[in-house]
């Protein structure tokens, strides 16, 4: 097991550094140093102050070979910054991006979570609903219920959502945000509703395919053959062991909650790690979302290897491994 | 002589390619255990016979159904009980096992709890009660170091081993059938004679009847008391081991016996039945053994044959049989 | 070259492509009958699939008129009148403008209104499926070749190749891909093309993984096998045996991906880094004619419906293909 984890160890530190370099890849080599100055300081900025600000970010050293100093790269700068959280200054404004994230992540926190906290247990839930009514009318309108809201784009269940339960029904405020707690609720309260709303769809009907796979199993047809109902077939034998593919689908989904959240955020006026995201878009801050993205893999990395670690808590034949 | 398990034309069907069409796997299916006795149940891959075991329990998967027939266990019908009913017998009066152990059990529980909780499902028993009769089964069916064993997880045992524990889980409700499918076969020989001996001595000290579902005809020598044999849905064949083994009635039996390699003189070169068994949906009208019969005759293609009583509890089903 | 030109060969050589991936997999024997099958399952899903795939090829095929003309138009357009527009909104089948009651030029002509600019709602809506029909076309073209190569390279050969391309996929795999489309979009720059590259690049991870994973299976199997006993050549084995006989579950993960690419462009045009004449795009402009009063929701609604109609339309059809081709094996490679 331990060897495992390990293992697991490893594969996250080795893909931390191939997302770097891509990272690298992409903004520093790829991206045209005086495009990307243009684009900071406007199409008409004289070429003075073009050099000038690929001096003062660096642009005029080597990017990945100096014979003379072979660490004082771009390339061993993006590293080591990245990998110390020094995000340095946006290209739009030069504030201090760390500032800025670490005013955001209370606001998307506040999405996310209850987002997370709601939605997965109330698909799952309703998942083994739908698969314990296997074969009825239930079970098929329930599939056709869920093949209808995943069809629907997240941009409607927004526009429906602020439109129908914020314009006309006057329920929630359409949007903003207080950093007050008790204020903030009810601003958070209905894009969390929405974000719920709109992952139900695939959630259910994935989540009653693993539900249905297992109930397919030998060791579920030993339970009945021992003579155990319905119900406790379900919780005491699907369900433990449909934890196993529940755990790696919902590890995958973290990073939707990030893109569901960007969307949420922008659009309901929450100050959060989203919207500072579609402010980089909207500014050509190549700065910020580079440092986006890149947190945005390392949260997908940890959420990875924290789940190898909760298999050996789920599964035996890893633990015992 | 009052049997313990009468199967009387057992239909289970499956759909079709076709829509709103269903093919029978189990056609019209006779079957009875008498109190202690071992009945095996032999025949080829998809001839049937699994199924049948599941239907006598209302096991079978869907979308497969029982469509007919009768199934009763010591005189009371078991077709048509409500789901709790059933959910009583079975395990406590009729308990099963299965063909792959590797599968079968639980692999996030520990085996332990799976056979106490086999016990709990029948009986009011405490824990400790419940662990103590798993200890004594472990220790009747032969597991090694039971106590520590009852906190193993499927995956740490071997295939003997987690056979042994699937026949203590089936044995927990202390039932007067077992129904065991094909018991052995994913499993070494040598572990093979040790299962097959396991539950010989099992029988004989619990007085459990036994319906043995095997694809080995020297599985059947083992174990069984009467034997039946099933050919595409059909048992064309039943009787007492002895004759039916010994003098076989039916073309399908005597080949399945001439292709036995146990029973091959050295050097001869074995025998075997042209062909392959014909799937469900395409079973040829008459005799379904027809298009393989060394001794067909044109009625064989047309008519199916009725069972032919012969000695004293036996009977074959073959037109050669009548009209020879 | 001009825009309606590299669209017309997109559109044409994803025709192609398609054309080559049924012949791909009516070599296959898993394949051959049960495709036809889909039709009779569900017959609406695939009529509507068909009936957005003809809109979107009649959009694409465009020329000029004779050289003075300004604009290419297309078949589609020449439904339409050429001096359709209005000056600004007015309802559907309206004789005259939404405000102010100005007179139209083409009254009641309009089915389903006309937006801000005085376009024609319906005109427009079925432009977007053209668009869409690039969406899914394009980048199909651009990642699943190259996708089902390395996957089946690494497969086969295992060792260093695997672990590369191993290597590539989890890191490609770990940025969430809505970032990962925004952060490429931003520096290829927008356009459809580029949109495309950016959806090709987070979208060949699960093609890839499906082609490596199966081709491991595939490399044990007896016909495989006995083919490298008798010394055919690694070329000619992946070619005849091992593509083939993994390409179903290339379609699977196509048709399944295909409603993802769609949804995602809508979520770039939001960002207002989307494709032009794409659903998407219509929904973000119309996003604030809903805060309006009277509420305009024609424009909204059209391109609403003609995008939950396709997505819903390839979700059952999708459902239908996966339980033709394969109802296991899909999840237990992903």
């Amino acid at each position: 097991m331990i060897a495992y984890l390990l293992r697991r160890l490893v594969w996250g530190a080795v893909t931390i550094l191939g997302v770097l370099l891509f990272l690298f890849w992409l903004f520093v080599l790829y991206a045209q140093p005086e495009d990307v100055a243009r684009r900071a300081l406007g199409e008409k900025a004289p070429p003075e102050a073009i050099a000038q600000w690929l001096v003062n970010h660096g642009y005029d050293r080597p990017a990945v070979w100096n014979p003379e100093a072979p660490l004082d790269t771009r390339l061993f700068d993006h590293l080591s910054r990245m990998l110390r959280f020094d995000f340095g200054a946006s290209d739009a404004d030069d504030a201090p991006i760390a500032a800025r994230l670490r005013s955001g992540i209370g606001p998307t926190l506040g999405v996310t979570l209850p987002l997370f906290a709601i939605g997965l247990p109330l698909s799952l839930a309703l998942a083994l609903g739908v698969a314990f009514f296997r074969d009825t009318y239930i079970d098929r309108l329930g599939v056709v219920v869920c093949v209808l809201a995943m069809s629907v784009s997240i941009l409607l269940y927004i526009l429906g959502g602020q439109f129908l339960l914020g314009k006309l029904l006057r329920w929630f405020p359409i949007s903003g945000f207080d950093p007050d707690p008790g204020l903030a609720l009810r601003f958070l309260a209905l894009p969390v509703f929405v974000g719920v709303l709109a992952g139900l769809g695939s959630d259910v009907r994935f989540f009653r395919t693993v539900f249905l796979e297992e109930t397919g199993r030998d060791y579920v047809r030993t339970a009945r053959a021992k003579g155990a109902g319905d119900a406790r077939v379900m919780l005491r034998h699907v369900l433990p062991n449909a934890m196993i593919p529940v755990l790696s689908a919902v590890s995958l989904t973290i990073p939707f909650l990030f893109t569901g959240s960007l969307l949420l955020e922008s659009f309901f006026g929450i100050p959060g790690l989203g919207s500072i995201t579609v402010e980089a878009i909207q500014n050509n801050d190549f700065a910020t979302l580079r440092v986006m993205v890149y947190l945005g893999a390392l949260l997908f990395i940890a959420v990875q290897v924290a789940t190898d670690v909760a298999y050996t808590w789920v599964d035996p034949r890893v633990r015992l491994e | 002589m009052s049997d313990l398990l009468a199967v009387e034309g057992l239909v289970t069907t499956f759909p079709g390619r076709a829509p709103e069409t269903r093919i029978p796997v189990v056609d019209r299916v006779d079957l009875r255990v008498a109190r202690g006795e071992a009945l095996a149940l032999v025949g080829e891959s998809g001839c049937g016979k699994s199924m049948t075991a599941l239907s006598i329990l209302s096991l079978v998967p869907k979308p497969g159904r029982v469509e007919a027939g009768s199934v009763r266990l010591a005189g009371a019908e078991l077709r048509g009980l409500p789901a709790t009913a059933l959910r009583r017998i079975r395990g406590a009066r009729i308990a099963m096992i299965f063909q792959e152990p590797a599968t079968s059990l639980n692999p996030v529980q520990r085996v332990g709890a799976q056979v106490m909780e086999a016990i709990a499902l029948h009986e009011r028993v405490s824990g400790a009660e419940a662990r103590r009769r798993a200890l004594a089964l472990f220790e009747a069916v032969g597991i090694p170091d039971p106590e520590a064993r009852l906190r193993a997880y499927p995956h740490q045992l071997s295939g003997g081993l987690k056979q042994r524990v699937m026949i203590s889980i089936a044995l927990a409700g202390r039932p007067e059938l077992l129904i065991a499918d094909e018991p052995t076969t994913a499993l070494d020989v040598t572990v093979q004679a040790q299962i097959l001996a396991l539950l010989r001595a099992l029988a004989a000290d619990t007085g459990v009847a036994i319906l043995l579902i095997t694809h080995d005809l020297g599985v059947v020598n083992e174990i069984a008391d009467r034997v039946a044999v099933m050919y595409a849905g059909r048992v064309v064949e039943e009787g007492p081991r002895a004759s039916v083994l010994g003098a076989p009635r039916h073309p399908y039996t005597q080949g399945l016996l001439r292709s036995m390699p146990s029973r091959a003189r050295p050097g001869e070169r074995l025998a075997e039945i042209p062909g392959a068994v014909p799937a469900a949906d395409a079973w040829p009208p008459g005799c379904r053994f027809a298009p393989r019969c060394a001794i067909a005759m044109d009625v064989c293609r047309v008519r199916e044959p009725e069972a032919t009583p012969l000695a004293a509890d036996a009977a074959a089903r073959c037109h050669a049989l009548v009209t020879p | 070259m001009e825009t309606h030109v590299v669209v017309n060969v997109a559109i044409a050589a994803s025709v192609a492509g398609l054309v080559i991936g049924v012949a791909l997999l009516r070599r296959s024997r898993h394949t051959r009958e049960q495709l036809g099958g889909i039709g009779r399952r569900r017959p609406v899903a695939t009529l509507a699939l068909a009936l957005y795939f003809a809109v979107a090829v009649l959009d694409s095929i465009s020329w000029r008129d004779g050289a003075g003309a300004a604009e290419p138009r297309s078949i589609v357009d020449r439904w339409f009148p050429a001096d359709f527009a209005e000056r600004s909104y007015s309802a559907p089948l309206a004789d005259v403008e939404f405000y102010g009651g100005a007179p139209l030029a083409h009254p009641g002509a309009h089915w389903l209104g006309t937006d801000i600019l005085g376009r024609d709602v319906l005109h427009l809506a079925l432009g977007g499926a053209r668009v869409a029909l690039l969406i899914g076309g394009l980048t199909s073209l651009l990642a699943i070749p190259l996708a089902i190569l390395l996957g089946v390279v690494a497969g086969w050969f295992g060792g260093r190749i695997d672990d590369t391309v191993f290597f590539l996929l989890s890191t490609l795999a770990s940025i969430p891909s809505l970032l990962l489309l925004v952060a490429l979009v931003m520096v290829l720059g927008t356009g459809a093309v580029q949109v495309c590259i950016a959806l090709a690049v987070t979208s060949w991870v699960s093609f890839c993984r499906v082609s490596r994973a199966e081709t491991l299976k595939l490399r044990e199997l007896d016909y495989v096998q006995a083919a490298r006993a008798l010394g055919a050549s690694h070329a000619r084995i992946l070619w005849r045996h091992v593509v083939p006989n993994l390409m179903h579950l290339v379609v699977i993960t196509f048709v399944l991906t295909f409603s993802q690419l769609v949804l995602s462009e809508a979520i770039l045009s939001w960002l207002g880094v989307g494709i032009d004449g794409s659903w998407g795009q219509m929904i973000d402009q119309a996003r604030d004619e809903l805060a309006r009063d009277p509420v305009i929701g024609w424009n909204l609604g059209a391109a609403s419906v003609a995008l939950f109609g396709l997505i819903l339309a390839v979700n059952r059809v999708g459902d239908a293909v996966r339980d033709v081709l394969d109802p296991r094996t899909l999840r237990e490679l992903q």
